[in-house]
């Protein structure tokens, strides 16, 4: 596409013919077709229904001023919630790339009865809603196990709930690298008396590392956010099982929204980091890819 | 295959058992739990009036929400994958944001600008408008929520087919809307249709940010997944089961329709 693009997709507009020599290709169609009010009209609906709500946020934080906003952040529960939805995101985020990995692998590479099946409802996390999931671990892991494992409101009970929900992030990355990847590579390496364990770790691995990371990094913010399928099999127990998220509905329950307000900006910088990593493993896959 | 027989054994069961003790046995656990009284006590625990109330709510706000992030999301998409603008970089990121933010910053944020004590909060109580513990405040967070999922879908397709067939129609005379219409969306329709099942199912789903704006009253504001965790608080665990056996049911359809897509999209079924 050449720099006529910039000019404004109205004033190439009139007329059908298209200059003969097609040296200077014009706008692309569909984007004339909506064009800069198209795009006007889009960028202020995510203004209004994204950016302005979350800006509240942020001046609201400050509506007490500095040293409240301190005060909220760093006070003994809202410092033990964060710890402990930092660390129990970390581990599921460790869990799914082990996890992940393995059933990516075993989806793709491994042929057996029902793989359709199993790899269809790999997604299920994703169209389950959230209160659906909890009270489903509720019925197997909680006082009713009929298998006899009760670890309703304890802390391993966050992570089965975290682990649940973000199951197909991994999976889902590195799949269709999975499946792009040639064998030949690995054949070859056979050929020449590598052992399997050498192979995965210096050619199917390396392969993988960029689809893993930004798995990982998806499942760590949804971890940290997450509230629906943690809220009923918490126990919401203040110092151990207590979520940030959980936390904050808290103060907004117990109508404190400045508070509330100062440590969902702290969620909120989180969510902003691990977006910005993202992208910059995104970028370094694409080099890396070269 | 590189490895053997053995390896692959102990892989595949590993990768099974996992899957298994945390998504397959659990599901079907809550099916069994449902209907281990019969199917009666179910139809008459989701035919209740706050049942079907909750229901009805339910796919009003989807139905206003997910046309309109339809909408949104094929003008952002082309914006995007065809347009070349200043700032492109910053929206292109802020789109994701609803993914990252925790569904209840995300309810808290609606209520900071129009809750009573709100930005607009003052402005919309003169004119005898309630947002927030009303209809109007789960619309906005339901949008809110699901807004990235049909940009995400269909970006990646434009971006792939190319503006070729664009230029082409074009060269021969046809308008800009035509192009579209004839040229583009039949193209992307796919995209379109899968991001619309994810919309549908993230909108019917949402509960965090919906529990923050709702105020959770009987017949009035709630929805299904409020009602699951009404029923749920209040002891009701069958109500409880029947409601959410109600949503996995929808989920799976949800499911259903996106292998199809899937499937179809894989084999270039245009």
């Amino acid at each position: 596409m050449s720099a006529t693009s910039l000019t404004g997709p109205r004033s190439a507009a009139p007329g059908g013919s298209a200059p003969a020599g097609g040296a200077a290709r014009r706008a692309a169609p569909a984007w004339r077709s909506t064009g800069a009010l198209g795009l006007g009209v889009a960028t202020l609906w995510l203004s209004v229904i994204v950016l302005l709500p979350l800006s509240a946020v942020v001046v609201h934080s400050l509506d007490g001023g500095l040293g409240a906003f301190w005060d909220a952040v760093t006070s003994r529960q809202a410092l033990a919630a964060l710890r402990f939805t930092v660390l129990v995101s970390l581990a599921t985020a460790l869990i799914n790339v082990i996890g992940g990995t393995l059933i990516a692998w075993v989806l793709v590479r491994d042929r057996f009865p029902g793989k359709r099946f199993v790899n269809a409802l790999i997604d299920l996390p994703f169209a389950l809603p959230t209160i659906v999931a909890g009270l489903v671990l509720l019925t197997l892991y909680g006082q009713r196990s009929p298998v006899g494992i009760d670890i309703a409101f304890t802390q391993a009970a966050v992570l089965v709930a975290l682990l649940f929900v973000t199951l197909p992030f991994v999976i889902r990355s590195v799949q269709p690298v999975l499946i792009e990847l040639d064998t030949e590579m690995e054949e070859a390496a056979l050929s020449l008396g590598a052992r399997n364990a050498t192979i995965f770790r210096r050619i199917v691995l390396p392969n993988l590392v960029p689809a893993i990371l930004s798995g990982a990094a998806l499942a760590f913010a949804r971890a940290v956010g997450e509230f629906g399928s943690i809220v009923l099999i918490s126990g919401n127990i203040p110092f151990k099982t207590q979520v940030s998220s959980v936390y904050v509905f808290n103060l907004i329950e117990s109508d404190a929204p400045t508070s509330a307000a100062a440590v969902s900006t702290v969620l909120l910088l989180v969510s902003l980091a691990v977006l910005l990593a993202i992208r910059g493993i995104g970028r370094w896959g694409v080099r890396y890819d070269r | 295959m590189t490895v053997d027989r053995r390896w692959q054994l102990s892989l595949r069961v590993v990768a099974l058992t996992y899957l298994g003790a945390l998504l397959f046995v659990p599901v079907g656990l809550i099916f069994y739990r449902t209907f281990e009284h019969g199917f009666a006590a179910v139809w008459e625990s989701i035919t209740t009036p706050a049942a079907i109330h909750a229901f009805q709510l339910t796919l009003e706000v989807t139905i206003i929400a997910v046309p309109l992030n339809t909408l949104f999301g094929i003008v952002m998409a082309i914006a995007l994958a065809r347009g070349r603008w200043r700032g492109k970089g910053l929206v292109n990121a802020f789109i994701d944001l609803p993914f990252a933010v925790s569904p209840i910053v995300i309810g808290l944020s609606l209520v900071l600008v129009y809750g009573v004590h709100g930005w607009f909060g003052g402005a919309l109580a003169n004119a005898g408008i309630q947002v927030i513990f009303s209809v109007p405040g789960i619309v906005l967070a339901t949008i809110f929520v699901s807004l990235p999922f049909v940009v995400r879908e269909v970006t990646p397709v434009l971006k792939e087919i190319g503006d070729d067939q664009e230029q082409a129609a074009a060269t021969l005379g046809a308008g800009a809307w035509t192009t579209f219409r004839r040229v583009t969306l039949p193209a992307i329709r796919w995209g379109v249709a899968y991001g619309v099942v994810l919309s549908v199912a993230r909108c019917i789903g949402e509960f965090g940010a919906v529990s923050v704006v709702s105020g959770k009253i009987s017949g009035e504001t709630d929805t299904l997944t409020l009602l699951v965790d009404k029923r749920f608080s209040n002891f009701d665990l069958a109500g409880a089961y029947a409601a959410s056996a109600l949503l996995a049911l929808i989920a799976l359809v949800t499911l259903l329709a996106m292998t199809t897509m899937n499937r179809r999209r894989e084999e270039g079924d245009t």
